[in-house]
């Protein structure tokens, strides 16, 4: 019988002066199992293993974690997509504080989330019914608006990694550019002037890490440049 | 003193899905001091999980549409213990729900015109159940409770809502008359516990699908504003009633939206048939989904279940094209290869009736009070509490839910909560503080398990919990069955109080939070086992074997479990619309 060698980071603030790896055998009776349910098994060993999970259908963005070197959802990666050699290695998403073990605080991603404004901007009296949308004008909106704020990207990017205070990072550039693709939207030159310092956009160098992660297949590199030619544009 | 510290707030909402954020930004607006206490993200609760869309009479699809039209199918679809007075208010506030989500931002998918695209879902028609099947279900992809719950969330940033975010809510604080003048919470980031004091308090907790073994439920609803609020001694009303949803993927639990059979997807058993033209000759796979769910299992039963151990059936898909499947149903795709391994432009999905929806929770009136009954069978209102959502029981679903129904029900009767708390604010509340005593008796549970030093394992238990459930109260139930199943989880309720948490750390302790839930899980479990046991007739989504029909005489009402003496009564099903006829009961066929 071969268990499945797991080695995941330990930490926890009240008893651990500094984190660790943990090894754990896990006996998966030979399935293909999502990573999320090793966890499961894992905390059945050892009740004290934190991490967050909630959907455990890849839509709700709680378990972005670090595995085997890559970020994802642990919900939705089977095993035979990660596993190398009977060994799985899991870590925190990198580059955020740990709160404990593979819980970490994601207070700076959320905080380049709110600065985008995220939210519809329209000054404009509603109408009786619904503002109408061209299917051509709401297609622009497909591959923005399905972002889960997992951060699985955002933590993989060494430009965020660097600058987390001053660079928007990919998840929230995506969202920004939702807004600005939005034929609703009226707030254009607004959400454009706040990001045209060096750092909010113009720090992504194309890495495309984000690209390569992205749990839902979305593709935050294009919106950046969608964001820089809108940028450029408005210089001119 | 308690040495706990206080935070106080004019409203507290607990939970942060559809319901409660659509409550919280309405009192947001307002100015009054507000936070939303949410044991997860607010995007991470299971609304996010809502596929195929929002039903709605917005007359998009169909210019002529109307709302009693969509009333009347509530009212059918819930085999006509829906009260008509809150059926009438959903249906009839909906399209100012709708277009105001739309005005936020919500990314509807859209028709040629520009207008929201509706598609058809099952038990919707027209013109009363007589001009055939409505398309009426708003929808954004098939992402539509995502769409809803980020929009949602991003108003309420844009309107400054103050967030609790990873905070526990473990039990209801009741001073001395009765009124609920907060709750006992804790931050999971520094396991800090708080006492929070509110003047109004919002259950918006969600459902507590986690009570089977087998749910499209996230691992998060655990029933806990349900759990708090029995605890606290008030009833729970129609928790017999469970959703059993058509299409869960076989072995995975994960949903697969009506929405594919909206779209023209359709189940087949071993041989291929369409077997629900057998069952439901007009609406076939649209019908109700408690009809749908009890085809499936008849066929399985009968032998004419899919693959080596004949117990599911199959969602075939694959002749709706990969454009189809690619623009309408691209997160099913996803899922399904995911879960299924199965491409569905190719090949059928494997699908299994999946513990889905909660008809059931805690009676309100259409503003969202809390309800009780008194000696003498009078509704009274529980001061202080509020319910909306799928942890209240307005009742809009009666004894079995239409497709969509959920996340109107959400928007409209979060709205409306917050809209009454903000009038009842402006007129002053003054309920009398909580004592000491008060607040200990909230505290006792969570000293219970902080203080325990051996027993059982939590994983185990609920594992034990869920499988009764499963077994007892399926998608069939009966007497002999059901007794037993009463007896194990009486036994088991005396396992849990002796159960043990061996971490006792404080950072982001979720075993402790797992523990909790655990006490939540027996508390909803065990009101569903009496209700199912004493409701001696089959209605809706609770159908017995040894009394298979409906008995109107006896049984046209909602059912009321009163915790502290295990009892269940009965409560009157509102029959008085304010602007329509009385829908009167009818057999019910599609």
């Amino acid at each position: 019988m071969s268990n499945l060698q797991v080695s995941v980071y330990r930490y926890n603030p009240e008893t651990d002066s500094a984190p660790y790896m943990q090894e754990f055998q896990v006996d998966t009776k030979g399935r293909d199992l999502m990573v999320l349910d090793v966890l499961h098994l894992m905390k059945e060993q050892d009740s004290g293993l934190a991490f967050r999970r909630s959907c455990r259908e890849g839509v709700c963005g709680s378990d972005g974690m670090n595995m085997n070197g890559k970020n994802g959802l642990a919900c939705i990666t089977p095993l035979s997509d990660v596993v190398k050699n009977n060994k799985l290695t899991l870590r925190p998403l990198p580059g955020l504080p740990v709160i404990r073990d593979m819980v970490v605080d994601m207070g700076i991603f959320y905080k380049q989330y709110e600065r985008i404004q995220p939210y519809l901007q329209n000054e404009t009296p509603a109408p009786a019914i619904e503002r109408l949308q061209s299917p051509e004008e709401r297609d622009k909106l497909d591959g923005l608006y399905e972002c889960i704020l997992c951060a699985c990207c955002s933590t993989s990017c060494p430009s965020f990694w660097w600058n987390p205070d001053k660079f928007v990072g990919p998840a929230g550039l995506l969202q920004s550019y939702r807004f600005l693709a939005d034929s609703r939207d009226t707030a254009t030159r607004e959400r454009l002037t706040d990001l045209e310092d060096p750092f909010s956009v113009f720090r992504c160098r194309g890495i495309m890490n984000c690209v390569a992660v992205c749990p839902k297949g979305l593709n935050p590199t294009r919106a950046i440049g969608k964001i820089r030619e809108m940028l450029l544009a408005d210089a001119t | 003193m308690s040495n706990l510290r206080s935070l106080t707030f004019d409203a507290i909402i607990i939970g942060g899905g559809g319901s409660g954020l659509r409550a919280a930004l309405e009192l947001a607006k307002s100015g009054k001091k507000t936070a939303v206490l949410s044991k997860v993200f607010p995007t991470r609760s299971h609304t996010v999980s809502a596929q195929g869309g929002i039903t709605c009479a917005i007359a998009s699809a169909d210019p002529q549409d109307d709302w009693r039209w969509h009333m009347y199918d509530t009212v059918k679809g819930g085999d006509y213990i829906a009260d008509q007075d809150a059926a009438e208010y959903m249906c009839s506030e909906g399209p100012k729900a709708v277009f105001e989500l739309e005005h936020m931002g919500l990314p509807f998918s859209r028709f040629d015109n520009g207008r929201i695209y509706q598609r058809p879902f099952g038990g919707q028609s027209k013109n009363f159940g007589e001009g055939g099947q409505a398309a009426r279900t708003c929808a954004a992809a098939d992402r539509t409770g995502h769409a809803l719950l980020h929009t949602l969330y991003q108003n309420n940033l844009k309107n400054n809502t103050t967030f609790l975010n990873e905070w526990y809510a473990v039990d209801l604080v009741k001073n001395a008359n009765g009124d609920v003048v907060g709750c006992i919470a804790m931050c999971i980031e520094t396991g800090e516990v708080v006492h929070v004091k509110s003047k109004a308090t919002v259950l918006a907790t969600g459902g507590a699908g986690r009570i089977y073994a087998s749910t499209t439920n996230a691992l998060i609803n655990t029933g806990d504003g349900i759990g708090m609020a029995l605890r606290a001694g008030f009833p729970m009303q129609d928790m017999e009633m469970w959703q059993f949803h058509p299409t869960g993927i076989y072995g995975a639990g994960t949903l697969v939206t009506e929405g594919c059979r909206g779209e023209g997807g359709y189940l087949i058993n071993k041989d291929g048939e369409r077997f629900m033209e057998r069952y439901a000759p007009n609406a076939k796979d649209l019908a109700g989904r408690d009809v749908v769910a009890r085809s499936m299992v008849m066929e399985i039963l009968e032998g004419r279940g899919c693959g080596e151990k004949g117990d599911h059936v199959f969602l075939k898909l694959d002749h709706l094209g990969e454009e189809v499947l690619g623009k309408r149903l691209p997160g099913i795709v996803e899922l399904s290869k995911t879960f299924a391994h199965v491409d569905p432009a190719k090949d059928p999905i494997p699908v299994v009736p999946t513990c889905h929806y909660m008809m059931g929770g805690i009676p309100t009136n259409v503003h969202g009070q809390a309800i009780l009954q008194d000696e003498d069978g009078n509704d009274q209102i529980i001061n202080g509490l509020f319910a909306c959502g799928e942890a209240a029981c307005v009742s809009v679903h009666g004894a079995n839910r239409l497709g969509g129904n959920s996340l109107l029900d959400l928007v409209v009767f979060g709205r409306a909560a917050g809209m009454f708390i903000e009038g009842a604010l402006n007129e002053g509340i003054e309920y009398l503080d909580a004592s000491e005593s008060d607040i200990e008796s909230a505290m006792k549970r969570i000293t219970r398990w902080n203080e325990s030093e051996g027993g059982e394992s939590i994983p185990e238990l609920k594992a034990e919990l869920q499988s009764i459930m499963q077994n007892s109260f399926g998608v069939f139930r009966e007497e002999k069955n059901m007794v037993e199943g009463v007896q194990k989880l009486a036994e088991l309720r005396g396992r849990i109080a002796n159960a043990y948490l061996p971490d006792k750390s404080n950072a982001f302790n979720t075993a402790r939070v797992e523990a909790l839930e655990l006490d939540n899980l027996m508390e909803v479990a065990e009101a569903t086992a009496i209700a199912a046991l004493e409701r001696k007739e089959s209605r809706g989504a609770h159908s017995r074997y040894d009394y298979p029909d409906r008995d109107d005489v006896n049984w046209l009402k909602h059912s009321l479990y009163f915790p502290l003496t295990k009892e269940l009564k009965q409560r009157d099903v509102n029959f008085k619309p304010k602007t329509v006829d009385t829908f009167e009961p009818k057999v019910r066929t599609y």
